[in-house]
C-alpha cells in the first residue's frame, strides 16, 4: 500500500525506471513463453538480419537472438541479483558490528577488507576463478565476497554516523544488545541509501559478469548470458552486421532503468536528511 | 519623514507538498537610523524570514509573494540579483545565531572580517585591520591587536560571537541584523555579547532589527518590540510600554512564562536516598579530570538541579552516572546498593530504574519506529509484557503525557517539538524508574511549550514520585523545578544546598555571578548591572 502511495508521488523519471526494470524481470520470469524459439534451438543461418521470424536476427551459430536475449535476460538478471545480495548481507552485517563494536573487531575487518581492495577487483576475480573453476556457484561466491568489501565500507560508514545519535545511546542505556541495535536502530535509518546502493552495485555487478563473461571466465556457453553475447557475436561487427550490439543495448537498457530508480531512492535519502536538520 | 527601511504588506510563501502555504502574512514594519526594533516570538513565528526579507533575501524553497522592501529609496522585491548583491554586506549586515557555524574554520578572524570591505571595494586589507582591532577593542576583546590572528576555534564561543558583531561592523551598514545572537550562550556570556550589541547600536547611525524568543533580551536593546505569531503580527509598540502594559493575550503569556515556582512539596515524609553518588572523578583520557572528587545524593520523589555554564562538567556527570564513562575514582550507590561502575556491567533491573531525557527530541527518538514501538519497547524488554496489556500500557502512558491514543500510529517527524519531548518522558516513565536524569530538557524547546514540559515533569513527580537529576544552564528552570541545588564550575562542586537558600543567599562568588546574569524583564537590567559590576564585567572570564 504504501509503496503505491509512493509510486504516486515519485517522478516521471522513477516510474520509467521501474517499467524498464517490470520489463526484463517479466522477460525474465516468463522466458520460455514468450520465447519463439528453445535457449539453444539452432534456427537458421549464421548472423542472418532480422526477418519474418529472427526479429533481430541470428548469431554465429544460428540461434535466434531474441530467443537468445530473453533467456540472457533469466541467466544474467538472476544471477546478478543472487550476488548483490549475498554481497549485502555480508557487507552489511560485518559494517555495522564493526561501527558498533569498534576496537578490535573494527580492526580486523577492516585491514582484511583493505587487503581484498588492494588488489584490483577484476583480476582477483580472474585469479580465484582460473584455480577454482568456473561453474554458476563459485563465480556467484567469489563476485559477492569481493562486492562486500564495498558495501562493507559504506555501512560502516553509514552505521558510525548512526551510532552516535542519541536514540542509540538511549537503546544502549536500556540495555538492549548488540542484534537489536544493529536491526531495529541502525538498520532501518541505514536503509534508503543502502538501497541507492543497492542499484548501483547490481549494475556493477552486472556489468561485470558480463565483463567476465566477455573474458570466458563467466557464465559458460551454452547459458545464453547478454555479456557472452557480445563477445560471441563481436566478430560480426566486423562486417557491419549490428548483431553484437543487441545484447550490449539490453545491458545498457537495465543499468539505465535500475539508475533511475537508484536516483530517485538517492533523492528521496536527501530529502529525509534534510527534514531531519 | 522618510524612513531607513520600510516593509509594506509583506507577504511571505514557502513550498511544502507540493503546494506554496504563507509563512509570513501581511508584516508592515520600519525602521530608522539608530533605532533598534525587537522581533520576538516563538520558533516558526516567522521572525527570522522576516529579517532575512529586509535584506531581499529568502531561504531556498520560500519567495515574496508580495508586498515592498523599500530600503533607502531602492524597492529590493524587484531589485536585480546584481543590485541586491552590492547592498549585502556593504549597506545591509547579517549576524547568525551560531557564530561557530557561520565563521569558516579555516580562516583567521581578521582575514574573514576584511573580505567584506576588501570584496564591496570600500578598503583595502591594511585599513580594514585598523578597523578591526578598533572594533575588537571596543567590544573588550582581550588583546585586540592580536586576537584576529587567531582561528575560529581558538577563541571561546562568547569571544567569537563578539568577533562576529565586529565583522557585522566591518563596512558601516546602515542596517544591522540580528538573528538571535545569544541564545546558543551561556547566560553569563549572553552579558557579554549583549553589552557589545549594545555598545555597537547605540552608536546611533545604524537601524538594527533584534530577533529573539527571549523578551529579557530584547527588553535590554530594542526602542520598539513587534511581537510576531504564526507569520502575523500579534502586538507592537514602545518597548517600555509594551512590556509594562502588553494589550494581547499571547504577550502576556510570553511575559508570564518566566515566573514560576515550584510549589513546595508538602509531604516531608522519611528522607530517603534513592542515589548517591561518592568521591566521583572521571574524565575523558588519563591526564584530563573532567570531574573532581563529587559527591552527592539525591531523595526519594526530590529534584536535584546541576547548574553551571558549558563545559563546567554537568553532563558528563550524567554520563557517569548512567554508566557510559566509568568514573576512575568513586563510588555510585543506588538504593543502598553500590551498583557497577560500566554499563555493560549492570543488570537489567539497575539500568531500568534509571532513565534520561535528552536535550535534542529530535535525535533521541529512533525517526523510523512509530511511537508505539518506541513505548513498547521498554514494556517488553523489561517486563516481558504481552503486546495486549502492552497496548494498555500505551495508552495510559500517552494519557499521562496528555497525549491522545491517536499518537500511538504516529512517526517522530509527525510530532511538534514539545510532543516529541513528552514521547521521551513516556519512554522514561515506561520503564517505572526511581530516579530520571534530565539533561537540558527544555533548552531546545520554545518558551511556552518548555513551561508545558515543566509542568508535567512536576505532576509527574507528584503523582509518582520519581526523583529527577536536572542538568541545565537555564536558571529559570531551576527555579521552576528544583529543591535542591548544586553549583559547579571546572568539574567540581561549588556550592550546594536547597533551593531558596542558594537562590536567595549564594555563598559562592560564582554562584552569585550566574544568578545576577539571568536577564530580567526589565529594560533597566543590564544597565544596573553593568554599574554594579563596574569594570568586572569584561573580567569575567577570569573568575571562571
Amino acid at each position: 500500500m504504501t509503496f503505491l502511495r509512493l509510486l504516486k508521488k515519485s517522478p516521471f523519471s522513477a516510474r520509467v525506471g521501474l517499467g524498464m526494470i517490470l520489463l526484463n524481470i517479466f522477460a525474465a520470469v516468463f522466458a520460455p513463453y514468450i520465447a519463439p524459439h528453445a535457449e539453444t534451438e539452432i534456427v537458421g543461418d549464421v548472423w542472418m538480419t532480422s526477418g519474418e521470424d529472427h526479429v533481430l536476427g541470428t548469431d554465429h551459430l544460428g540461434r535466434d537472438m531474441f530467443t537468445r536475449l530473453i533467456y540472457g535476460a533469466r541467466n544474467t538478471i538472476t544471477i546478478a541479483m543472487l550476488i548483490t545480495l549475498i554481497s549485502f548481507t555480508v557487507g552489511i552485517i560485518l559494517g555495522f558490528l564493526a561501527a558498533v563494536l569498534g576496537g578490535w573487531a573494527d580492526q580486523v575487518f577492516s585491514r582484511v577488507v583493505d587487503i581484498m581492495m588492494a588488489f584490483p577487483t577484476l583480476i582477483f576475480a580472474l585469479m580465484v576463478l582460473s584455480v577454482l573453476g568456473t561453474s554458476v556457484p563459485v563465480l556467484i561466491v567469489v563476485i559477492a565476497l569481493l562486492d562486500s568489501t564495498r558495501v562493507y565500507r559504506i555501512s560502516r560508514a553509514l552505521a558510525m554516523d548512526i551510532e552516535v545519535m542519541e536514540f542509540v545511546e538511549a537503546a544502549r542505556l536500556r540495555g538492549e544488545g548488540i542484534w537489536w541495535i544493529i536491526t531495529q536502530e541502525i538498520l532501518p535509518n541505514a536503509m534508503p541509501p543502502l538501497i541507492a546502493e543497492f542499484g548501483l552495485r547490481f549494475c556493477f555487478v552486472f556489468l561485470f559478469i558480463s565483463a567476465l563473461s566477455f573474458l570466458g571466465l563467466g557464465i559458460q556457453p551454452p547459458t545464453a548470458d547478454w555479456g557472452g553475447m557480445v563477445r560471441e557475436n563481436s566478430g560480426a561487427i566486423t562486417f557491419g552486421i549490428l548483431t553484437p550490439l543487441w545484447p550490449a543495448a539490453a545491458i545498457a537498457f537495465l543499468t539505465i532503468g535500475v539508475n533511475l530508480m537508484a536516483d530517485w531512492f538517492l533523492q528521496r535519502s536527501g530529502r529525509i536528511r534534510q527534514e531531519q536538520e | 519623514m522618510k524612513h531607513l527601511l520600510t516593509i509594506r504588506n509583506l507577504e511571505i510563501e514557502a513550498r511544502a507538498d507540493e503546494q506554496w502555504k504563507p509563512i509570513v502574512r501581511n508584516i508592515t514594519l520600519t525602521l530608522d537610523r539608530g533605532e533598534v526594533l525587537g522581533l520576538i516570538g516563538e520558533s516558526g513565528a516567522g521572525k527570522s524570514t522576516i529579517g532575512l526579507a529586509a535584506m531581499g533575501y529568502t531561504r531556498t524553497g520560500c519567495r515574496i509573494a508580495g508586498g515592498s522592501v523599500l530600503f533607502n529609496g531602492t524597492e529590493l522585491t524587484t531589485a536585480s540579483k546584481e543590485e541586491r548583491r552590492k547592498l549585502r554586506g556593504a549597506h545591509i549586515a547579517y549576524m547568525a545565531q551560531s557564530a561557530a557555524a557561520a565563521f569558516n574554520p579555516a580562516h583567521r578572524l581578521i582575514h574573514q572580517f576584511a573580505e567584506a570591505p576588501v570584496q564591496h571595494g570600500l578598503s583595502d586589507f591594511p585599513r580594514a585591520r585598523d578597523k578591526a582591532v578598533a572594533l575588537y577593542e571596543r567590544l573588550f576583546l582581550p588583546e585586540p591587536g592580536k586576537i584576529g590572528y587567531r582561528y575560529p576555534h581558538e577563541v571561546s564561543g562568547g569571544q567569537l560571537q563578539r568577533a562576529m558583531v565586529a565583522m557585522s561592523m566591518a563596512c558601516d551598514p546602515d542596517i544591522i541584523i540580528f538573528d538571535e545572537p545569544t541564545t546558543a550562550l551561556d547566560v553569563t556570556t549572553q552579558i557579554e555579547v549583549l553589552t557589545a550589541i549594545r555598545e555597537v547600536t547605540r552608536q546611533g547611525n545604524a537601524g538594527a532589527i533584534y530577533i529573539t524568543h527571549d523578551l529579557a533580551v530584547v527588553a535590554q536593546l530594542a526602542d520598539r518590540i513587534m511581537v510576531l505569531r504564526y507569520g502575523e503580527l500579534i502586538e507592537e509598540g514602545n518597548a517600555r510600554e509594551l512590556l509594562a502594559d502588553p494589550k494581547q493575550e499571547y504577550t502576556r503569556e510570553l511575559l508570564s512564562s518566566r515566573i514560576i515556582g515550584k510549589p513546595q512539596t508538602q509531604s516531608e515524609d522519611k528522607c530517603y536516598t534513592v542515589l548517591e553518588a561518592e568521591n566521583i572523578s572521571a574524565g575523558y583520557t588519563k591526564d584530563v579530570t573532567v570531574l573532581d572528587n563529587i559527591s552527592f545524593q539525591i531523595e526519594r520523589g526530590k529534584t536535584v538541579a546541576v547548574v553551571g555554564e558549558s563545559g563546567s562538567g554537568k553532563t558528563t556527570v550524567a554520563r557517569v552516572l548512567t554508566g557510559l564513562l566509568p568514573p576512575s575514582d568513586g563510588k555510585i550507590i543506588f538504593n543502598g546498593k553500590e551498583i557497577s561502575p560500566a554499563l555493560k556491567h549492570r543488570d537489567r533491573e539497575s539500568l531500568r530504574r534509571l532513565q534520561m531525557i535528552y536535550q535534542m527530541p529530535d535525535v533521541a527518538l529512533n525517526p523510523r519506529h512509530k511511537v508505539r514501538k518506541i513505548l513498547g519497547r521498554p514494556l517488553s524488554f523489561y517486563f516481558g509484557t504481552d503486546a495486549k496489556a502492552r497496548e494498555r500500557r500505551i495508552l495510559e502512558l500517552l494519557e499521562m503525557i496528555e497525549l491522545g491514543p491517536e499518537y500511538m500510529g504516529r512517526y517522530p517527524s509527525e510530532l511538534s517539538g514539545g510532543e516529541k519531548q513528552r514521547i521521551c518522558i513516556a519512554r522514561a516513565l515506561a520503564a517505572r524508574p526511581d530516579v530520571i536524569i534530565c539533561d537540558e530538557v527544555t533548552s531546545a524547546l520554545d518558551q511556552l511549550v518548555a513551561r508545558g514540559i515543566l509542568k508535567l515533569l512536576r505532576e509527574l513527580q507528584k503523582e509518582l514520585g520519581v526523583s529527577y537529576l536536572f542538568i541545565t544552564h537555564d536558571l529559570a528552570t531551576v527555579k521552576a523545578v528544583a529543591d535542591e541545588i548544586i553549583v559547579m564550575l571546572q568539574g567540581k562542586i561549588v556550592e550546594r544546598g536547597p533551593k531558596e537558600d542558594i537562590l536567595e543567599t549564594p555563598g559562592h562568588e560564582y554562584t552569585e555571578l550566574l544568578l545576577s546574569s539571568v536577564p530580567e524583564t526589565d529594560p533597566d537590567w543590564l544597565d544596573r548591572l553593568l554599574k554594579g559590576r563596574g569594570a568586572k564585567i569584561h573580567k569575567m572570564h577570569e573568575i571562571s
